[in-house]
């Protein structure tokens, strides 16, 4: 699976709105805990939608498939996939 | 299975009993009175429902969730105070056992609560949240002696000065985000409870819900260890919504029952004559059975998708949206259809000495749309419609 941590990075640096900035975030970083509120975590997966050309089916929309670079990074990786 | 048909039906024999000769026998002097309806959570003690949803192996009831919320709905009909205490305990009881991990104190806890038949109210509303719950000010404090301590501002509290135990919301620590938060279980007799203001309100009166500066010391062994969003998204919401609702359809029914019983004492005055006025409460009972299938149909939702592994479901934006859809269409359409009943009676609804008065139940309903105001609920599904694919 293509590694895709840092556009899922640039996504996040645009739509987060992450108190700290993603720079200093690591992979495994909680982004709920580092600040990233509900409505920020909307807006979130609206521009991974745009920017991955996917969607997320209901079943994924929820607080542990975006908790982490790392996490969001394999979710857009199995929808990539499932799409290939 | 017909051992727990049975803990349900013996359950719900009980229940109804002591609305209709206990909660609906000093409903009105409760709400006059705005006091505590003592004569109807004694008797609820005395029957062992504080314990309802405590399984048997701690000592409780082992009673269903599906009929507990029968249980809010039954209550509900006759006194609004009475069943919205009962359905508040039984939040907080159904998301100890629901995040019970095996912790240790926890489950002494619960046997006591089934021993002891222990009230627990809850403090989660705080001055300076502008209402978010997901949010808190307060926080867990380190103190002396391994103790642990909170000092919170309750703008409300129901039953706060009436309960045995408070489960509330704090932050995790001192410099732990105001969302980074944890529910502590601490007993009335490690808390001192300040009373900050009234609960003089045009409803809801005998859950007698003022303000309190809450300050309590425990041990970390009585914060739930599992992770608040879990808490919120897969027990207290749904939960709170699911019996709030309950309630509120109780009422409401009521409201239509008094309806009937007038216009059944209008056709037999004049037998054989059309009665207008029951043409006008069948439109009211179409409402009521929208509110009655939306509350019921919400409760079947949240006990089945309890029980999927992991309860995948609860944790979805598609649940948050159900479950505030139904707090949402609940708290509007019981005020809506009391409302209906008192044009359809008239002048004799309007009278508080009247028996087809429903001053009470409109203004018992009309609370429905503050907790959690629905506003905040709107502007929560705003955003998450955006997203989610199906409703």
């Amino acid at each position: 699976m293509k590694d895709l941590r840092s556009d899922v990075r640039e996504v996040l640096r645009d739509h987060a709105r992450l108190p700290e900035g993603v720079e200093n975030l690591s992979d495994d970083t909680d982004l709920f805990q580092a600040g990233m509120t509900s409505h920020a975590s909307v807006n979130l997966m609206l521009a991974l939608e745009d920017a991955f050309d996917i969607e997320f089916p209901d079943s994924m929309l929820k607080r542990s498939v975006f908790e982490s670079v790392t996490r969001i990074a394999l979710a857009v990786g199995e929808l990539q996939e499932q799409a290939a | 299975m017909s051992v727990m048909v049975d803990r349900d039906h013996k359950f719900l024999t009980d229940i109804r009993g002591i609305a209709e000769n206990v909660a609906g026998q000093h409903a009105d002097e409760v709400d006059r009175d705005a006091r505590f309806p003592r004569e109807a959570v004694d008797a609820l003690r005395a029957c062992d429902a504080l314990s309802a949803l405590i399984p048997a192996e701690y000592g409780g009831g082992g009673v269903s969730l599906e009929a507990v919320a029968r249980g809010c709905y039954e209550l509900g009909r006759r006194c609004s105070a009475t069943a919205m205490v009962f359905a508040m305990h039984q939040i907080q009881v159904g998301t100890i056992v629901r995040h019970l991990d095996g912790a240790p104190w926890f489950e002494e806890y619960l046997a006591e609560v089934a021993r002891d038949q222990r009230l627990i109210a809850s403090v989660t509303s705080e001055i300076g949240t502008g209402g978010d719950m997901a949010r808190s000010i307060a926080a867990v404090t380190p103190g002396d002696d391994g103790l642990l301590s909170l000092v919170k501002q309750a703008p409300t509290c129901s039953y706060g000065g009436h309960c045995d135990d408070l489960f509330t919301t704090v932050r995790r620590s001192p410099d732990a985000d105001g969302s980074d938060q944890v529910m502590v279980l601490h007993r009335a007799s490690e808390t001192d409870m300040k009373p900050a203001g009234t609960w003089d309100t045009i409803g809801m009166r005998g859950t007698c819900s003022p303000g309190f500066v809450v300050t309590a010391s425990f041990r970390s062994e009585q914060i739930l260890a599992a992770p608040f969003s879990t808490l919120m998204n897969e027990s207290i919401v749904p939960l709170s919504h699911v019996l709030w609702s309950h309630v509120w359809l109780g009422i409401a029914t009521d409201a239509f029952e008094r309806g009937r019983a007038f216009v059944r004492a209008a056709a037999r005055r004049k037998p054989g004559e059309p009665v207008p006025a029951a043409h006008s409460l069948s439109r009211v009972m179409s409402e009521l059975t929208m509110l009655k299938a939306e509350v019921e149909s919400a409760l079947a939702d949240f006990v089945a998708w309890s029980e999927e592994p992991g309860r995948e479901r609860l944790g979805t934006m598609g649940s948050v949206l159900r479950f505030n859809n139904l707090k949402l269409a609940a708290s509007e359409q019981a005020p809506r259809i009391c409302m209906a009943v008192l044009e359809v009676i008239g002048i004799a609804a309007y009278k508080n000495d009247s028996p087809f008065g429903v001053g009470r139940h409109l203004r018992d309903t009309l609370s429905a749309r503050l907790m959690v105001a629905n506003e905040r609920l709107h502007t929560i599904d705003a955003g998450l419609l955006m997203i989610a694919k199906e409703i």
